[in-house]
C-alpha cells in the first residue's frame, strides 16, 4: 500500500525538483504517446526537442518566441504572488498588440527615434487598460477576477477581429484581414545582425531583472507576497490591499500589453488576426513551473517556446498534429500539480500510524469570499 | 416584428441555451458538494471530439453521445484524483483541466476537422408543435433539448426534494461536520465530480452532433466558463440556472433578432454580447458581498483533508 505522509514542512527541494520531475514525466508520456502512434519515439523527441535550436537560426527564433512568454509569464509571477488569478494575459496581450497598432498606423508615415516608444507605450497602456477593467471590478465590486478576465480574453480577440476586419484593415491589401504594414520607425530594432531576433527579448530580460528587484528588495514586492500569503496578516500590518491590487493587475496588465505590442512591431510588423497562439494561457503554466521566480520563469519560458517550436517540427517533419503543443502544456501543467503533493507530503509504502498534530492543509488557498 | 420571426428567435434561444443549461447543471451539482472545477470547458471539448468521431465513425449518435459522456467522466476523474487523492488546489487543477482538454481534443481531432454527419434531427410533438409561438420553442427541439428539460426537473428535484441532495448540500456547506456524523464526504464529492463531468460531456456532444454538427478546434468557444458564471448569477439555485442559460442562450443568437430587424452590425462586435453578458452579471452579482457570501456553498473550493 502506498500513503501519503504528512511532512509537517514544505520541502524546499521538492519545490525546486517538481517542475524538472514534471518535464520528465511529460516526457515519458509524449514516448509513450509516440509509440502508440507509429512515430520513432527517439525520433520524435528529437524533432521537437533538439532539431529546432539545432543551428543559430532556431536559437534566435526561440528567442524571438521566448519574449513575449516571458513578458507576459513575470507579469503574471507578481500578480500570482498576491493569489490574484490574472487568467486574462491573452486578452491583455491582444489589447496591447491593438493599441500599439492603432498607433502605428497613425505615425506610419512618420519618422524619428521617438515613433517607436509611443508605439510601446500605446501598448502597455492598451494591457494596462484591460487588466485594470478586471482590477476596478475586483477592488469596487469584489467580482471574481478569473471569471472576469477569461471573458474579456473572448471580449478582446473579438474587438481584435472586428478591427482588423474594419477600421484598421489595410484599404490596399485586397480585402485581406490585415492592416498596412507599420513604417519602419515603428518597428522594433533588430538585435543581432541576420536574425529576427529584436529589441523585445531585451525588454523581457529587462523585465525579469526589474520584477526580480521589486519582489525581493522592495518594500512594495514584500507587500505583495505577504498579501498573498495572508490577507488578514497585511491588512492588520496596514498594507493597502486596495492599491496593492490594483498595482499587481496593471503592471501584469502592462507588460502582456508589451507582449502584444512587441508581437506586431517585431516579428510581424502588421496587425493580424493571429497575434498569439495562446502566449498568454502559455505564461500560466509557465508561471507556474517557474515557481513564480524570475529565474524559473526565464527557464521554463525558453521551455515553452521550445514546446511551440517543436509542435511546428514535428508537423512538418512527422506530420503530427500542431496541437500537439498545446496537449503537452496542459500535461506538463498536470503532472506539474500533482508532483507538487511532495512538497507538502511523502510517499510511505507499508504506512505506519502517525500522529498527526497540526490541521493539514497547506496547499489549500483562498478561492472565493 | 412579426410572429415568425418570434418563433424563430424563441426556438433558437432555447437551443443555444441548451448546451450552456446542461453544463450549467452539472457543475451546480459539483458546487454544491463544495467542489470548483473550472476544467468544465475542457470537459466540454473532450465530450465534443469524442462524440463527433464516434459518430462519424460508427453512423451511431446513440453511441457519440454516451462516449462523449464517458469522456467528460474520464477526464473530471483526472480532475477528481488531483484534487481529492494529491489534496491539489481546485483552481489550478480546473485551469490545467481546461488547457489539457483544449490540447488533447485539439491533437485527437486534428483529421476529423470539417468532416460532415448528419446531426440530430429535431423531434415533432403532434398538435403541441403547431401551438403558436411557444410550439415550436418548445416541442419542435431535438431529444436532447427535451433531455434538458428533464434534467433540469431531475436536478431541481434532487437538490431541493431528496435525501441524498440534502447530503450532498451538508457535504458542500460544512465537509467536516457532515463527515462528523457519518456522511460520505469523499465519495458524495466524487460522485458529483463525475457527475459534472458527465453533463459537460453531454453538452460537448451536443454541439458536435447537433448545434452545429461538425468539429471544429475550440468550438465550445467559452461556454464552459459562462456556465460558471451562470452558476454564480443563478445564486445556485437550479430555476435560475434554467432561466439564465436560456437568457444567455438569447444574448448569443441577438444576430440573428438584428438581422431580422434589419440592422447592419460587425458580427464579431455581437460576438462581445455573451462575453459582455457574463461579465455584467457578475459585477451586479457580487457587488452585494454578504449576500455573495450567503448564497455560496460554505466549503466552496477548500479540500478536505481528514480521511482514515
Amino acid at each position: 500500500m502506498i500513503k501519503l505522509e504528512p511532512r509537517g514542512e514544505r520541502s524546499a527541494t521538492m519545490a525546486y525538483l517538481s517542475p524538472v520531475l514534471a518535464a520528465l514525466l511529460t516526457m515519458l508520456t509524449g514516448l509513450l504517446l509516440f509509440t502508440l502512434l507509429n512515430v520513432d519515439p527517439v525520433e520524435a523527441l528529437i524533432t521537437i526537442l533538439y532539431v529546432p535550436i539545432s543551428d543559430t537560426h532556431g536559437i534566435a527564433e526561440l528567442c524571438v518566441k521566448t519574449a513575449p512568454i516571458l513578458l507576459c509569464a513575470i507579469g503574471l509571477s507578481v500578480v500570482f504572488k498576491a493569489k490574484i488569478w490574472n487568467i486574462g494575459a491573452e486578452g491583455q496581450l491582444l489589447m496591447g498588440g491593438l493599441f500599439g497598432s492603432y498607433i502605428a498606423l497613425q505615425l506610419i508615415e512618420a519618422e524619428g527615434f521617438w515613433v517607436l516608444p509611443i508605439v510601446l507605450i500605446a501598448g502597455i497602456l492598451g494591457g494596462m487598460f484591460w487588466a485594470g477593467i478586471a482590477a476596478i471590478l475586483k477592488v469596487r465590486f469584489h467580482t471574481n477576477e478569473i471569471l472576469t478576465t477569461i471573458m474579456m480574453n473572448y471580449i478582446a480577440l473579438n474587438i481584435l477581429l472586428w478591427a482588423v476586419h474594419g477600421p484598421l484593415k489595410d484599404p490596399e491589401g485586397f480585402n485581406f484581414p490585415e492592416s498596412a504594414l507599420f513604417g519602419d520607425s515603428a518597428l522594433l530594432p533588430v538585435l543581432i545582425e541576420g536574425t529576427r531576433v529584436h529589441f523585445g527579448m531585451a525588454l523581457a530580460l529587462l523585465a525579469v531583472v526589474a520584477v526580480w528587484v521589486l519582489m525581493s528588495r522592495s518594500f512594495y514586492g514584500f507587500q505583495i507576497k505577504v498579501m498573498g500569503m495572508d490577507a488578514g496578516a497585511a491588512r492588520l500590518s496596514g498594507f493597502k490591499e486596495k492599491r496593492l491590487t490594483y498595482f499587481a493587475l496593471l503592471l501584469s496588465g502592462g507588460l502582456a500589453g508589451l507582449a502584444g505590442v512587441g508581437e506586431v512591431t517585431g516579428p510581424i510588423g502588421q496587425l493580424i488576426p493571429q497575434i498569439s497562439p495562446g502566449y498568454g494561457y502559455a505564461a500560466i503554466i509557465v508561471a507556474f513551473l517557474g515557481r513564480l521566480h524570475p529565474l524559473g520563469i526565464l527557464l521554463a519560458s525558453l521551455l515553452m517556446a521550445l514546446l511551440y517550436m517543436g509542435g511546428e517540427m514535428a508537423q512538418i517533419s512527422l506530420g503530427l498534429p500542431l496541437a500537439l503543443t498545446g496537449l503537452f502544456q496542459g500535461m506538463l501543467l498536470f503532472y506539474l500539480l500533482a508532483c507538487d503533493v511532495l512538497i507538502s507530503f511523502r510517499i510511505r509504502l507499508n504506512p505506519r500510524k502517525v500522529k498527526t498534530s497540526a490541521p493539514l492543509t497547506p496547499l489549500a488557498s483562498e478561492t472565493r469570499g | 416584428m412579426d410572429i415568425d420571426l418570434i418563433t424563430n428567435i424563441l426556438y433558437a434561444m432555447i437551443r443555444t441555451g441548451t448546451p450552456l443549461l446542461i453544463v450549467a447543471l452539472g457543475e451546480l451539482v459539483c458546487e454544491k458538494s463544495g467542489v470548483l472545477n473550472l476544467g468544465q470547458e475542457g470537459m466540454m471539448l473532450m465530450g465534443a471530439v469524442v462524440g463527433f468521431i464516434v459518430t462519424l465513425l460508427s453512423g451511431s449518435l446513440l453511441l457519440g453521445f454516451i462516449l462523449a459522456m464517458v469522456a467528460g467522466v474520464l477526464m473530471s476523474l483526472i480532475f477528481g484524483l488531483i484534487t481529492m487523492e494529491l489534496s491539489a488546489n481546485q483552481v489550478a487543477t480546473g485551469l490545467a483541466l481546461t488547457i489539457f482538454g483544449t490540447g488533447l481534443s485539439a491533437f485527437i481531432g486534428s483529421e476529423f476537422v470539417g468532416k460532415p454527419i448528419e446531426g440530430l434531427d429535431p423531434v415533432f410533438i403532434p398538435v403541441l408543435t403547431d401551438l403558436p409561438i411557444i410550439g415550436r420553442m418548445l416541442f419542435g427541439q431535438d431529444l436532447i433539448v427535451y433531455l434538458s428539460f428533464i434534467l433540469f426537473g431531475a436536478v431541481y428535484w434532487f437538490i431541493n426534494h431528496s435525501r441524498p441532495g440534502l447530503v450532498l448540500k451538508a457535504v458542500g456547506e460544512n465537509p467536516h461536520a457532515a463527515n462528523a456524523i457519518g456522511l460520505p464526504v469523499f465519495k458524495t464529492r466524487y460522485l458529483a465530480i463525475i457527475f459534472g463531468g458527465a453533463m459537460a460531456g453531454l453538452a460537448g456532444g451536443y454541439l458536435s452532433l447537433a448545434y452545429t454538427p461538425l468539429w471544429a478546434e475550440n468550438m465550445s468557444a467559452g461556454r464552459g466558463w459562462i456556465a460558471l458564471a451562470l452558476v454564480v448569477f443563478a445564486s445556485w439555485k437550479a430555476e435560475r440556472v434554467l432561466l439564465g442559460a436560456w437568457l444567455f442562450g438569447l444574448a448569443s443568437i441577438l444576430h440573428l433578432v438584428f438581422q431580422g430587424l434589419g440592422f447592419a452590425v460587425s458580427p464579431n462586435l455581437l460576438a462581445i454580447l455573451p462575453y459582455l453578458a457574463t461579465v455584467v452579471v457578475l459585477v451586479i452579482l457580487s457587488s452585494n458581498q454578504t449576500r455573495s457570501r450567503l448564497v455560496a456553498p460554505m466549503s466552496l473550493g477548500n479540500p478536505f483533508h481528514a480521511r482514515g
